[in-house]
């Protein structure tokens, strides 16, 4: 069963683009090798993922990046156990990227595969970035095609049965200039224009509606326009500190045709002690409002056009905590590797919603706890998110 | 002459002197940044993402959750210190 949320592959696949477009225009990034392990736990899910990148520069111009990642996945989310079925999944993707430079002009070329037992999705990006005004300014044009083929598994997590019920296509278009402004301050802005079409709801999410039954309510199947376009622009600053140290802020406005709004905030702080280690601190804060055919509950079925109660398009704020430790245990090197160094990153997130309720537990009955349809408590859980990662370079 | 043909004169004048105060501001400019100002700016604490698995790593967990996407801000890195 695909236990992941809506569009994890793709989501993961334009991810991972970012990753490779990450490299500043005009000069390619050190050669690297780098082995990463995360765990995520939190709202009933336990995610560990594993990953191995590798980046190599064939030449000043040329260079070409490799990444292999997979999650294993288990436990059930709050709505997958309102339907009372188990989870167990894996989805592996394979990445690769090459970068071209020539003159002040980086091109970028990737491609990605995400295969789940129950979605595959292909993602393919373009970008350019071109130096200009004294090399103070970068702008960066990019493209992104990513093509998914969508299913339900139909039989148990250990036995599936998988039906593929459709296909969904997404197109982004992404603009951005990164400006410096004085020898200590940069600042960024991006623009990201997405459209999608297809089968774009999560089979495994259902609606609510009321009913003549004795648990008050039925669950059936959301409806989903085969349309979005989405708008999300960026800014951001950093700052370099007198005394070795960076501040940074961002904000993010997010606007699209499903009538979703949504800002970010990230403050983050980087300190550098004794040549040895790097330390992170970073705090996020993330707010939408719910979708205009989203609802909890709704008064019967076919109520409306479409109809939704996935909890991601739902009204919720996050809050976000994070500490991050880089220590180079090898600044010298051994063998081929010029410098080494491990990590430790840890997050805490607090999810609260404000239009999804928790029907894991709560029902209008004695076993229960007697709530009425749509009073039961509003769903809200904390999740954990560790990463360790060891990154060579040569 | 009218008065609206007047007016369109007069638009017309000021974009021509507003482009070419433009065209002459572009041509004038000069980095304002030296190269041997930019070690700061080069410095790697300076960077946008410094470590590419992790933060797509997380930019993959809040996007999977939330209902918002696109625009992290990884893509269009650069900061002009080469």
């Amino acid at each position: 069963m695909r236990i992941f949320p809506r569009h994890l592959s793709r989501l993961a696949a334009v991810a991972t683009l970012s990753l490779m477009c990450s490299a500043g225009a005009a000069v390619l990034p050190d050669d690297r090798a780098d082995a990463f392990w995360s765990s995520y736990k939190g709202g009933g899910m336990n995610i560990t993922g594993e990953s191995v990148l590798v980046r190599k520069k064939f030449s000043e111009q040329f260079s070409a990046q490799a990444n292999y990642f997979i999650d294993k996945v288990s436990g059930a989310s709050v709505d997958v156990l309102s339907q009372a079925s188990v989870i167990k999944d894996e989805r592996k993707q394979k990445s690769l990227s090459v970068d071209y430079i020539h003159d002040k002009t980086q091109y970028n070329l990737s491609y990605t595969n995400s295969t789940e037992r129950d979605y595959i999705s292909s993602t393919t990006h373009f970008s350019l970035s071109q130096d200009m005004f004294g090399d103070l300014t970068t702008v960066t044009l990019g493209f992104t095609d990513s093509r998914d083929k969508v299913g339900e598994n139909n039989g148990s997590a250990f036995k599936p049965v998988i039906a593929w019920l459709g296909h969904a296509q997404s197109r982004g278009y992404e603009g951005g200039v990164s400006q410096v402004i004085t020898k200590n301050l940069i600042a960024g802005t991006t623009v990201e224009v997405i459209t999608d079409q297809g089968l774009l709801s999560n089979p495994y999410r259902s609606i609510r509606y009321r009913d003549a039954v004795p648990l008050g309510y039925s669950l059936g199947t959301q409806v989903y326009p085969n349309t979005r376009t989405s708008t999300a622009v960026e800014g951001r600053l950093k700052y370099y500190l007198p005394y070795r140290a960076a501040a940074s802020l961002s904000y993010r406005y997010f606007t699209d045709t499903w009538g979703i709004r949504a800002n970010t905030i990230e403050l983050g702080y980087t300190q550098p002690v004794a040549n040895k280690f790097i330390f992170e601190g970073r705090l996020r804060h993330y707010s939408q409002n719910s979708a205009t055919f989203y609802s909890d509950l709704f008064p019967f079925a076919g109520s409306q056009n479409f109809e939704a109660r996935d909890q991601n398009l739902a009204a919720q704020t996050n809050n976000s905590i994070g500490a991050k430790m880089t220590w180079a245990f090898a600044p010298e090197g051994f063998l081929i590797f010029k410098r080494a160094t491990a990590t430790f990153d840890v997050s805490r997130i607090q999810f609260k919603y404000r239009a999804f309720r928790n029907i894991k537990y709560f029902n209008d009955t004695p076993a229960g706890g007697g709530y009425k349809p749509g009073a039961e408590p509003l769903y809200a859980f904390d999740a954990m998110v560790y990463q360790v990662y060891l990154s060579m370079f040569f | 002459m009218t008065t609206r043909a007047v007016s369109m004169r007069t638009s017309l004048k000021l974009a021509v002197v507003g482009v070419g105060l433009l065209l002459g501001a572009c041509s004038s400019i000069q980095p304002w940044v030296k190269p041997y100002e930019r070690d700061r700016l080069a410095d790697p604490i300076m960077s946008w993402n410094r470590d590419a698995i992790s933060g797509a790593y997380l930019d993959h967990i809040n996007e999977s959750r939330e209902g918002s996407r696109g625009a992290t801000g990884t893509a269009g890195g650069g900061c002009g210190c080469n």
